[in-house]
């Protein structure tokens, strides 16, 4: 058994697959689709048109570089409400050509910028999650890697919630939490330990709804069987769901955070 | 690095937190204005509901005086009392510390909610207190708020929350940021009924509550001079490495920007709310067929 703080290290694994890593192999023929006709295009975010086996899905998810380059372009992941207004624009775009959505959650949080704060990053989350509890397709969000913050719940409301095993879902960073509550950063991994970030605390908690097996005994995860049960996964619960009527699977996407108290 | 300002954003926190609970609880009859300096007279200042006579300093409230200010006297019922914090972390210190608060303060939990009337309109009213842990939104504050959601709903009334908070509560971990996809997707639902929802922004609304229900307001109103915003000023000073403007983040700098409705002084708030209530009753014969 890993310990938490030893996920949240593989978690941030700057080799670990990104979203770009995912949408090309769990999908085909992706078309990327930018802006969000307001302000900008934010490179934190990547959304767009792929297929799975045959059907059109909506894919958006966060994005982190593999390296400082890459990290620089994509903001290390932590996107501007323009990023999150293009996730929206992209979600509303598949309700109404009805195509479900899948997201892949990766960020270390929303972007805490002079900017960000001036174009309205809090009403851009507010906004993303009020309205993902309407929209009227299948939405199933996957956690990839790290998941901090309101800026990974911004794209992060579904109908099921799906953790990788060794990725982290959390209020805030544990050395966020460490100097706020322990008064000492320095104390992150005690942190970890007491904060229930892990796939298997947060399912124990009603919070996340499936786990994806890395696969593995060591630190590296096999993307390549990863892939083959996200796949299988996806095209299981995108099915089952598309079996209910639009007002059953609103219903039930409130019931689900409804009963978190 | 980030962690250094966090800490001392919290420092900073702790300490407002102490100056607001001192200048609340009354101790002795004279305060000093923490914006012009000038020494006021405790009681003259809360007849003056809690705002300086000298500068027009709003000074931070307590929701006991809120309800009291917005209210019709006697109306307010309170609702969703029974709901109370979890500690779903087992969180050490966690249930001791909501205890010796709840001592301190006469509260409950960081959210008051209930039915009154304003200015004669009958309405659901939530009011979040900064006493209590910073008003920050845990299990509790989210099941009360959706509770008060629901209400409206069910007897379709009009529904208004007075928000002060520091975010999501950092002691219930996930469950809280949980919390703002529960309030957000209740709105959602109230708004799909076209029933009407003002949110008043007051000193300070951050974090998970600025990110959720505090923003979806049909009409977002604030005080004069809060500071409003998604991250914490020192946590935006440390990312860009430059000192932040004084205006920046404050319901003025909102306003020009587009985020907010209007500015109402407190000595307007409760006439300006009543008036929203009714320009939005149902007038017969005037929809479309």
């Amino acid at each position: 058994m890993k310990s938490a703080w030893e996920r949240v290290e593989i978690a941030r694994q700057a080799d670990r697959p990104k979203t770009l890593d995912y949408i090309e192999k769990v999908f085909d023929d992706f078309i990327e689709l930018h802006g969000d006709r307001s302000y900008g295009d934010d490179k934190a975010i990547i959304g767009g048109i792929a297929v799975l086996e045959g059907i059109p899905i909506t894919v958006i998810g966060e994005q982190k570089g593999k390296n400082a380059k890459e990290n620089i372009e994509r903001n290390f992941g932590m996107p501007e409400p323009e990023g999150y207004r293009k996730a929206l624009r992209l979600m509303k775009q598949a309700e109404k050509f009805n195509r479900p959505i899948i997201t892949f959650i990766d960020t270390p949080g929303a972007y805490p910028g002079m900017g960000a704060e001036e174009r309205g990053q809090g009403e851009a989350i507010a906004r993303n999650i009020m309205e993902m509890s309407g929209l009227k397709v299948p939405i199933i969000c996957v956690v990839i890697g790290e998941g901090s913050s309101g800026g990974a719940l911004a794209i992060g409301v579904g109908d099921r919630i799906v953790m990788l095993e060794n990725s982290i879902y959390s209020i805030l960073s544990p050395e966020g939490f460490a100097s706020i509550l322990y008064k000492d950063s320095s104390k992150a991994k005690e942190a970890a330990e007491n904060m229930k970030i892990t796939a298997k605390d947060l399912q124990k908690l009603g919070i996340v709804d499936h786990i994806i097996k890395e696969q593995n005994n060591e630190n590296q995860i096999d993307f390549e069987k990863v892939i083959v049960t996200l796949k299988s996964y996806i095209r299981k619960t995108i099915k089952e769901l598309q079996k209910l009527d639009k007002d059953d699977l609103l219903k039930a996407r409130y019931e689900k955070y409804r009963k978190i108290y | 690095m980030v962690i250094n300002k966090v800490r001392k954003v919290n420092e900073k926190e702790e300490i407002s937190v102490k100056n607001e609970a001192a200048s609340d609880r009354m101790i002795g009859k004279w305060v000093k204005c923490e914006s012009c300096g000038e020494i006021l007279y405790k009681e003259e200042v809360h007849q003056n509901l809690s705002v300086c006579p000298s500068c027009g300093k709003h000074f931070r409230l307590s929701s006991r005086r809120r309800i009291e200010q917005i209210a019709d006297r006697n109306t307010f019922k309170e609702i969703a009392s029974d709901i109370l914090t979890k500690d779903p972390l087992n969180f050490a210190g966690y249930l001791n510390k909501v205890k010796a608060l709840k001592e301190k303060t006469n509260l409950q939990e960081a959210v008051t909610c209930g039915i009154c009337k304003i200015d004669g309109e009958q309405c659901v009213l939530a009011v979040m207190d900064g006493n209590f842990l910073m008003g920050s939104m845990g299990s509790a504050v989210g099941e009360r708020i959706t509770i008060a959601v629901e209400t409206a709903i069910e007897n379709k009334l009009p529904l208004i929350i007075f928000c002060v908070s520091g975010g999501a509560r950092m002691q219930e971990g996930m469950v809280s940021l949980m919390q703002m996809a529960k309030t957000a997707s209740a709105i959602k639902k109230l708004q799909d009924e076209g029933i009407l929802y003002i949110s008043v922004l007051t000193d300070p609304t951050t974090g998970g509550v600025t990110a959720s229900f505090a923003s979806l307001g049909d009409i977002i109103l604030a005080e004069p001079d809060a500071l409003i915003g998604f991250a914490g000023p020192r946590v935006i000073e440390q990312t860009i490495k430059q000192e932040l403007p004084p205006e920046f983040q404050k319901s003025e700098f909102l306003l020009e920007h587009g985020f907010i409705d209007k500015i109402v002084e407190r000595k307007e708030m409760k006439h300006t709310i009543g008036k929203l209530l009714k320009y939005h009753k149902p007038v017969k014969g005037s929809e479309c067929k």
